[in-house]
């Protein structure tokens, strides 16, 4: 092993790493571009969101080699996977409420038949008396919870 | 070496161009929030590429606050975002604001004229006060 020089090996794993993270922000501006909806815009989105993110940082902690950095970027990974779902939850759940999906492109939609089940059973409870429902503890309006 | 990080940086550039084309068109402000968030995500990878490229450690705070607070904006836009009228989705002109304007006070005017304001308590519900405004996400 004494020809191989290891930060040599490290320069070339982080050159592969940086390609395909570049690729995978490249591939989402196309996505963004080009898909025709909100859901299908925001699944090409979340390519270097995360995948693409971890590779770049594993590239940079490739090129830097010391332990300090590599806990930062391990930080910076933690952060970005807690804090992307909560915005894609909410852009999701606020697109869905407000008609931004074209139900004609999904192949299954779960959430519209689920809500319109809970609606339904609403509204057959609603025709109990009112301080029945209240005994129960539950919301007398009848509104499934949001 | 240098060939590797230029091809990074123009498919970077490639995809944060994209993601700012999808912010102009929209046609929904959530499209628009998306693309930016695309646009943060690899602004976040151009930083890193630079710092692999010089081996420099001074720009990796940047990274973790923008990781931190790069989805503040889109929580707050997709919280507010409400249902939009079909005519709302471009930029008007000032001549169609002028236009527009001036129909809607006509029309207040011929309003208070039909009917003349009476003494009673001031209705709350015109402005949404205390209550949630048509449309809204909750």
């Amino acid at each position: 092993m004494d020809g191989l020089d290891w930060g040599t090996v490290a320069d070339a794993a982080a050159a592969v790493f940086l390609v395909c993270g570049a690729f995978l922000a490249f591939a989402a501006g196309v996505g963004v571009v080009r898909f025709p909806d909100l859901l299908a815009r925001m699944h090409a989105a979340t390519k270097p969101q995360v995948l693409g993110l971890i590779l770049v940082l594993i590239a940079l902690g490739l090129r830097l080699r010391s332990w300090e950095i590599v806990g930062t970027l391990f930080l910076i990974m933690v952060f970005q996977l807690l804090t992307s779902p909560v915005a894609a939850h909410m852009v999701g759940r606020a697109g869905y409420r407000t008609g931004k999906v074209r139900t004609d492109l999904l192949v299954l939609d779960e959430l519209t038949a689920d809500q319109d089940d809970a609606e339904q059973a609403a509204g057959s409870e609603s025709s109990r008396p009112a301080d029945e429902r209240d005994a129960r503890g539950e919301d007398v309006t009848g509104r499934p919870g949001t | 070496m240098f060939w590797v990080f230029l091809g990074c940086g123009i498919l970077l550039a490639i995809g944060a161009t994209c993601a700012i084309v999808r912010a102009e068109r929209g046609p929904s402000m959530l499209d628009r929030t998306v693309a930016l968030d695309v646009f943060t995500t690899t602004l976040v990878g151009a930083i890193a590429l630079e710092a692999a490229w010089s081996r420099r450690t001074e720009t990796i705070p940047i990274l973790v606050v923008l990781s931190l607070v790069g989805f503040v904006g889109s929580v707050t836009i997709a919280r507010f975002a409400s249902t939009e009228p079909e005519g709302e989705k471009r930029i008007r002109t000032h001549e169609e604001v002028a236009q527009e304007d001036a129909a809607r006070l006509a029309e207040e005017e011929a309003e208070r004229i039909a009917n003349p304001p009476t003494a009673g308590p001031p209705s709350t519900d015109s402005e949404h006060l205390g209550a949630t405004p048509d449309g809204e996400v909750r």
